[in-house]
This record gives C-alpha cells, structure tokens and sequence, in this order.
C-alpha cells in the first residue's frame, strides 16, 4: 500500500507539477557500517618508517589495539561518498531554515583557512612567531564591533550557545562587582531555548513574559517585572517571529533604570547589518553567529563560532587572554583582574574565524548592508507570494524571515510537519518547523539573500502545489517525502529503546 | 557582488510584488531614529586577488608545521593527516549541511556520527558517547557539572593540578558563577596525581584526573577508581591526546563514569587551537544525563534502518532552562573527521603509529639528556614529557627559533615553582633527523 502510494505520487508530481519540482529520483546507494566492510589486516594509511629505535612500555600499562575497522584506502573513499550522497546541503539546494540562515558558503574562505600558516599554527606559539594569527584575530574584533556599534569583543565562545554564556557570565560578573548579585533573568516567551539554558549556568532563574498580540514585547509588560534583584533581559532582535521589537530603546531603558543590562541575542544580525546597530538599542552585549550571518558552513552541527560584542562597561569582564596591539606588535594580555575566565581552551575557532574574516573582507560595508537589504527582500516577497495559501499569524512586515501556520490545511488533517516533509520531494529542505513555540503549528521561512529571484518562485510554487495537494490528495503528504532515501523515521521507538552504538 | 544573484529588474520585480518602493523603504517597522546614518567604517571590499595576496601575508606571518619544527604538544598535536581525510570532509553534502533535524535527507551526517559514538566507545572502553561537545575543556566543565547535579547534596568538586591549566581555568569559569568549588589535588615528585588529599575530603562530588596528564605522565587510573568507589563520588578522567589510546589501557578498563577527551589529534587541523573536538562518553547509566546530540538507531516507516537525533528531552530546545546543557552547535563535522580518521587507521595502524609515537618522545629524550636536560619525573609517558634546562637554554632557544625550530614550551608560566622547565612533544611527524638536528642545535 504504501509502495503504491509512492509510486503514483512520483508520477503525480512529475505530471502536475513540473516546473516547480527540483528533484528527482537518482541512484542512491546502500552502504553498511564502516565494521561491516572491515577485513582483518586492511590498512589506509601510511604508516610512517620506523627509523628510530622501539621502546615499549610496561605491558601494566598498555592493552590490545582497539577493535577499529580495518579498511583500504579506496574502501574509506566509497564509504564516505556514499554517506554524503545521503546528505543535503546549501549547495545541494534552497535550506530555508528559519532563524538559521543557511546562506551560501563562500569556497575562497575554505582555501584561505587551509593556508599552511593558519591550519598548521600551533596555539601555544611564542608570539613572536604567530603575528599573522593574532592581527587577523585583532582586526576581525574590531570589525564586528563596527557592525554590531559595540565597544570590545572576544572571539573566544565557540557557538551561539558558548556565546550567550559568555554574555551571561559577563552580566554576572559585572553585578558581582558593581552591585550585588542577582537572581533573576526575563526571558521572552518568543526566545531560542539556549537563552533560558544559558542563563540557568549562571544560576539565573528565568522569568518568562508573553509577547504582545502583535508578536512584539511591550515595555509594560517588561515592566511589569524588572526590579532590583533582575540581572538584566534576554532579547532577540529581530525576534524570532522574524519581527523588530519596535520598543526595544525604551526596554533598555526601562532595564537600565533598575541597574539591569539588556543581552541580545544575534541569531537575527542578518537582517540589520549597516541597517541599525545594536549598540545604538541599549543592547550592552551581543553574541553572534558566525555560522550564520558570516557565511562559514554549519557542517552538519558544527563547529560555529559565537564571538560576543559588549559595550565599555562590560570589557574588563571579557575572557583571557585579550588580544592587544602595541606599536604595530600584537601581543596576548592576561592581566585582567575582573574577567570572567576563560571559555576554550584556545583563542576560539580560529578556523571558523578566518572564514568569517575573508568574508567580511570580500563583502565591504555596502556588500554588507546589501546583504540585509536583500535577505528582508526575499523574506517579504515569499510572504506576500504565500498569504492566502498559508495563514499568516502575525501580518505585519517582516524582516529576513517570515511565519506561517498550518491552519488552513489543518480541516484536510494535513500538519506543517506533512508540508514539511512533502516539500523535500519538491527538492527543498523544509523550512524550520514548530518555532517559535509561541505559533501553532509554526512554519519558519528564511530564504536569506543568496537565492535568486528564480529558486525563490521555485519555491513559492512548490509550497502552492503543496497546498493543493493538501486539498485534493492530503495523504500524498502524509506519506511524504517520497523521493529521500528513507521515508520517515519512528522517533518515538529511538528514544524508547536507545541504540546508540553498533 | 558574486554572492547575491539579484539583478535590478529583480529587484523592481520583488519589491513590485512586496508593495514598497525602494530597499531602503523595507525596514518600516525600525524606528528612523535608530536607523544607521553613515555607512560602516569596514575596509573597502577585496578582489579575490587581492583577498589571496592578504590572507597569503597574514599567514607567513605565522610559524607552522610546513615553516618550522615545533616541539610543542600540550593540548594540540602535530599529526599526519592522511590526504583523503581533507578530501572527503570538504564534501558540500558534508560541510553546508544543518543539524540532522529532518533525518531522512541527512542519513550520511547521521550514520557518520552513529559511527563516531560508536568508534569512540570503542577506543575509551565505554558504553555511550554524544556526537560530540566544543574542546575537551568545556566537555570536562560539563562532565563535572552533571555529577554536581547528581550528587545534590554536594558542590564541591576535586581536580588535579595536572589537568591541563587552561581546561582548569574554563571548569572555574563554568561553576564558580553556579555556585560550585572546585578543589586543586596537588602534584607529586613523580609527575602524577597527589591522590592523599582525598582521604579527608568528604564533600565532593567527583574526582577529575587528566591521564596522561599535562606533564605526559600516564596515571594510576586504578588507584582513582578505588578512591572513587570507597568515597562513592564520580570518576571522571579526562584527555588532550587521542591518540595515547591506541596503546594504553583505556579509561573503561578502569571502570570511569564519564569521560571528557580532545579528539583534535584524529585528523583535525590545529589551526592555532580550534575548531577542536570535545569528547564526551559515559557508561550507560549517565545516558539521560549527558549533554548535547546524540544519534541513535531506528527505523522508517517502510522498515528500512536508518538513523535520527534522539533523547533530545534532555537538551535546551525542548526543556529551556531545566536543560542539561545550554549546547546547541556542536562540533559535529569534526567528530566526522575523527570518524573518518579512526576508519583510516583503523585496529592496525592506531597501533603503530601511538607505538611510533612513543618512540620518537623516547629517542628525543634521550638525545635532550645527552644534551644536558635533566628528566624530573620518573613516570612512563606517551608522547610529551618534562625536562629541566641546562643553564643559558633560554637564549639558545631564542637562536634556534630563527632556524625554524621551536624548542619546547616553557611551564614556568603554569607551574611557578618549575623554573627553567619546558614540555616536550614528538609524534609521527617528525623525523630521527629533526630530532639529531634539535639535539644538535641545542648543543
């Protein structure tokens, strides 16, 4: 049944709905396990001449070699690019995944950070002997201080996350020593789950508020809350309901009367760039992704890169060491007696830095602001392509992502999650599902500004070929997708019966 | 701009259909006084010409293994990395992919990763791993957060001061703000753990102990174990050389809880420190306490295997703030090199080459002693070890930089009581001839 299903959907879709379809079925292959494929004696690498004496060590000591799989060189190859053939990326198509920004991933920053002298820089170098490093370090804190209008940053955190830890541990440090410590953190009902975790490292408890009814926070409603044992406020801007928190100077303002500091969470920074500065908001500290709005690649998770930007009174809390510059010498400084510590054990993801680096470089100012300008550009032409077909919560303009909703499919039983996996079959990933917690049923769209005018009403037309179906033939959805190499996996059983290791 | 397709007729056509007259006009929702009045004061845009020659600048500026002979281990290793590790992780289906969230177009992230949890379990000796944490600092500050937790009644934990100094300083970071301790065991002249302290310590939730340690001492790690279990705390031990474990008694056969290790050595560039690899293991029983992914087995609708995220009730995007852990990136495509790397060597070649390892630090040890070092610590080590200096080798140290030889890293800095003692590292990497020609040039 569900074989035929399939069948007849492939068909379907080829015959109805063409010129919207990017995918095809193609010949995919099966691969077992790496252990699968190993044979007893095979080896892949070359195993470097023996020109020193051996020295064994106390056989107390040492045990038998891991039972890793044994495999030649070629075997490696095919297993790998075979796995990778199960994978999409940017480069295999459109990713609009809200609040992500799955942007293209320039090539040239791959080759800059492969250059001998930053993948083969020890870190603990004498620092006469990494100037290279710690000017490029040096100047891309300077840069993302000018983007973000912010006094001093660290490159240090190693994701988004790592970042609002950072900013957490600052505020925390920072009422430590000027105040007294405090208990709690507000947190708006529309934030990534990180922010609430973060703060809970600190011992924060977070005290949720609701949005109003135009998915933007009121002060009164901030208000209503902040007092004097409140470190500060947890703010996305833009939020994640791809919306500008409109109030935001007079939130800082109201935090700041009672000796708060307002945190903002940059996830969205691809949407202001050269537009406003969060400076300029009363924002007093910022993290971003590097990952998202500098165009390094996501690579399946990570690594990202989570540098956070503070305003003066917050840099003397910032981790060791602080690259200085000194008479056209860069050197690393460790004397700071209020700051929070250290994050990694090394100055960052330097890798990941670089590859933000060049992309700062190849893009400018004016590259930068268009950048801004043209992912709220292709945000706001999906919306206004898709109203109608999709429920739109909140209509209001958005900024370089927007929301919709599965209401008007849900009287065909069809959910974001079917749409969502029907639109793979379109040869799209699906956009980010179920997030904002606050929207039912929540379809975030970010097409970011490095898709074309075409692959966007590419898109559009796949999602209006969707919401027809869903009228005529909701369960092509339900059953969906059909061209990935699996259909939908039982997540409720993986989680029940944990098989975590072959 | 290369990266952004949109001609000026795309342009009008979009913001035709969105209603507004200009790019500029799209942001109605942002205040005009909060709106940036000048351009951002950025360097003027680079050719890719101009970008190469910059970046080509930059990074002569640095000493590198291609540029210089650097006798430094202490956290970040140099290792061969085979061609074909480069090769296939820069495949785009790889690298510009998401968070496996939609698994059934991610199955190659997923069993990538399965294989990895299940390689790494392999090599430590234990029963789960996570798809991966930042660096082995961070791993090890959440490792002790989570016996913290399940010791409530605690909020102390013991590390030892041979943990590696920067992973000390970032556990502090983490759990000072939470209202934890953390207590230093001292060394002993032989280079490993002072372990006596622990007799009197009856508040503690857990015992951390780096082996081998940042001295390259390999530790008792059954000695730890006993303890642990008679004070009925967490054991936890913790790593900055994977690679030691090709040869050495892994850290389940000492019976851990929870292991936290740097998994750089495994294929991974060491691009001045990071992206590195945090590794986290366990045994079974911390499953549900362990912070960030974890990839499992299941199958779908048509009965084929595959594989998803799973348990993700633990982690922030469902729980918030009662999470285990506020992680979310990982460093996921890193766990993918050290896979790939793990299945390159595979049982044969790990063994040879930790052996080779071995050898080198030995036959550099003993051309250092001819040279008039002093070894202080007796205990057996893998591939980095302490040495006392003879007198002047601080400037001759300076001398032979300009030859493009990095003789050791001083620890004075770490150990204030180590004067004139410097960490020593040899891997594969280096050559009888490099390590004739250090001993020579030190002479």
């Amino acid at each position: 049944m569900e074989e035929h299903i399939a069948n007849t959907c492939r068909g379907g879709v080829q015959k109805c709905h063409n010129t919207h379809q990017t995918a095809t079925s193609g010949l995919i292959f099966k691969e077992s396990f790496l252990w699968g494929k190993s044979r007893e004696g095979r080896c892949a690498v070359s195993i470097p001449a023996q020109d020193v004496e051996e020295s064994l060590l106390d056989p107390e000591l040492t045990a038998d070699a891991p039972e890793l799989p044994q495999l030649s060189e070629m075997d490696v190859v095919r297993h790998y690019t075979r796995l990778s053939q199960w994978n999409f990326g940017v480069d295999s198509g459109m990713y609009p995944l809200g609040s992500c920004t799955m942007k293209y991933n320039p090539k040239t920053n791959e080759v800059q950070a492969a250059r001998p002298g930053f993948s083969g820089a020890h870190p603990l170098l004498d620092e006469d002997l990494c100037q290279g490093a710690l000017e490029m370090i040096y100047n891309l804190e300077q840069y993302l201080a000018e983007i973000t209008g912010m006094e001093a940053v660290t490159l240090q955190p190693a994701a988004g996350a790592h970042g609002e830890l950072a900013g957490m541990l600052a505020i925390h440090a920072y009422h430590a020593k000027t105040g007294h410590q405090r208990s709690k953190i507000i947190i708006p009902d529309t934030a990534h789950g990180t922010n609430p975790a973060s703060a809970t490292l600190c011992g924060y408890e977070s005290i949720n508020i609701h949005s109003g009814e135009d998915g933007i926070l009121t002060p009164e409603a901030v208000a209503a809350v902040m007092d004097e044992e409140t470190a500060g406020i947890m703010i996305t801007n833009p939020n994640t309901l791809g919306l500008f928190e409109e109030s935001i100077k007079e939130i800082a303002d109201i935090v700041h009367a009672k000796g708060g500091l307002v945190y903002g969470d940059g996830a969205n920074m691809n949407a202001i760039m050269g537009i406003v500065k969060p400076g300029d908001l009363g924002i007093d500290v910022i993290h971003l992704n590097l990952h998202k709005t500098f165009s390094t690649p996501h690579g399946g998770g990570g690594p990202g890169s989570g540098p956070i930007a503070v305003v003066k009174a917050l840099e003397p809390f910032l981790p060791v060491p602080r690259v200085e510059k000194k008479d056209d010498r860069y050197t690393l400084v460790y004397d700071k007696p209020d700051s929070m510590g250290r994050m990694l054990t090394f100055h960052g993801h330097f890798s990941i830095l670089v590859r933000a680096y060049s992309y700062i470089l190849t893009m400018g100012a004016k590259g930068l602001t268009d950048v801004s300008k043209l992912a709220v550009l292709n945000a706001n032409y999906i919306k206004e392509s898709l109203r109608g077909d999709l429920h739109l919560p909140y209509d209001r303009p958005c900024m370089h992502e927007c929301v919709f909703t599965d209401k008007f499919q849900a009287d065909n039983g069809v959910s974001t999650l079917d749409m969502a996996k029907r639109i793979m079959d379109y040869g799209f990933h699906p956009p980010t599902v179920y997030f904002p917690l606050v929207v039912h049923g929540a379809i975030m769209i970010e097409p970011t500004e490095t898709e074309s005018k075409e692959t966007i009403d590419q898109f559009i037309g796949a999602f209006k070929s969707i919401v027809q179906e869903a009228k005529e033939n909701p369960e092509i959805l339900k059953s969906a997708p059909h061209l990935a190499k699996l259909s939908r996996l039982d997540e409720v059983s993986a989680a029940r019966k944990p098989v975590l290791r072959g | 701009m290369r990266y952004l397709p949109h001609t000026d007729q795309d342009i009008k056509e979009m913001l035709a259909k969105t209603g507004y007259n200009s790019l500029d006009d799209l942001f109605p929702t942002i205040p005009k006084s909060y709106r940036v009045k000048k351009e951002m004061c950025l360097p003027k845009p680079l050719t890719e010409w101009e970008l190469n020659a910059h970046m080509a600048e930059l990074s002569s500026k640095n000493a590198s293994t291609s540029s210089h002979k650097v006798f430094i281990g202490a956290g970040s290793y140099p290792h061969h990395i085979p061609s074909i590790i480069p090769y296939l992780i820069s495949r785009s289906e790889f690298m510009t992919a998401y968070t496996p969230y939609q698994p059934e177009i991610s199955q190659g992230t997923l069993q990538g990763i399965y294989e990895f949890q299940t390689m790494i379990t392999e090599l430590l000796g234990t029963e789960v791993a996570t798809a991966s944490h930042y660096d082995c600092g961070t791993a090890l500050s959440e490792a002790l957060m989570i016996a913290l937790r399940k010791k409530k009644k605690q909020n102390k934990v013991a590390i030892s001061s041979l943990v590696h100094p920067h992973h000390r300083q970032i556990v502090k970071t983490y759990l000072e703000p939470a209202g934890y301790q953390m207590v230093e065991l001292p060394s002993k002249p032989d280079g490993t753990t002072d372990l006596s302290p622990l007799d009197t310590m009856d508040d503690i939730a857990a015992v951390a102990v780096q082996s081998p340690n940042f001295f390259g001492c390999i530790e008792n790690l059954g000695k730890v174990k006993e303890i642990a279990t008679k004070k009925n705390i967490f054991f936890i031990t913790s790593f900055t050389e994977a690679l030691a474990y090709g040869l050495l008694k892994n850290p389940g056969h000492f019976g851990v809880d929870i292991v936290a290790g740097e998994g750089q050595s495994f294929g991974i560039a060491q691009s001045f420190g990071g992206p590195g690899l945090g590794i986290m293991t366990s045994s079974k029983q911390y499953v549900r306490d362990l912070p960030g992914r974890l990839v499992g087995r299941t199958k779908d609708r048509r009965g084929e295997d595959g594989f998803v995220l799973t348990l993700s009730t633990r982690e922030q995007h469902i729980k918030r703030e009662k999470a285990s852990s506020n992680i979310c990136s990982n460093n996921g495509l890193n766990a993918m090199t050290a896979a790939m790397y793990m299945a390159t060597l595979g049982k044969v070649g790990i063994r040879k080459i930790a052996q080779i390892n071995h050898d080198k630090a030995m036959f550099l040890k003993t051309k250092l002693e001819e040279t008039g070092f002093k070894v202080p610590f007796a205990t057996p080590f893998f591939n980095e070890f302490v040495v006392k200096a003879p007198d002047g080798f601080e400037a001759k140290r300076e001398s032979v930089k300009k030859r493009g030889i990095v003789a050791g890293l001083a620890i004075e800095k770490y150990y204030p009581t180590l004067k004139n003692h410097y960490l020593f590292c040899a891997t594969e990497v280096f050559s009888k001839d490099d390590i004739e020609m250090l001993a020579r040039e030190l002479k």
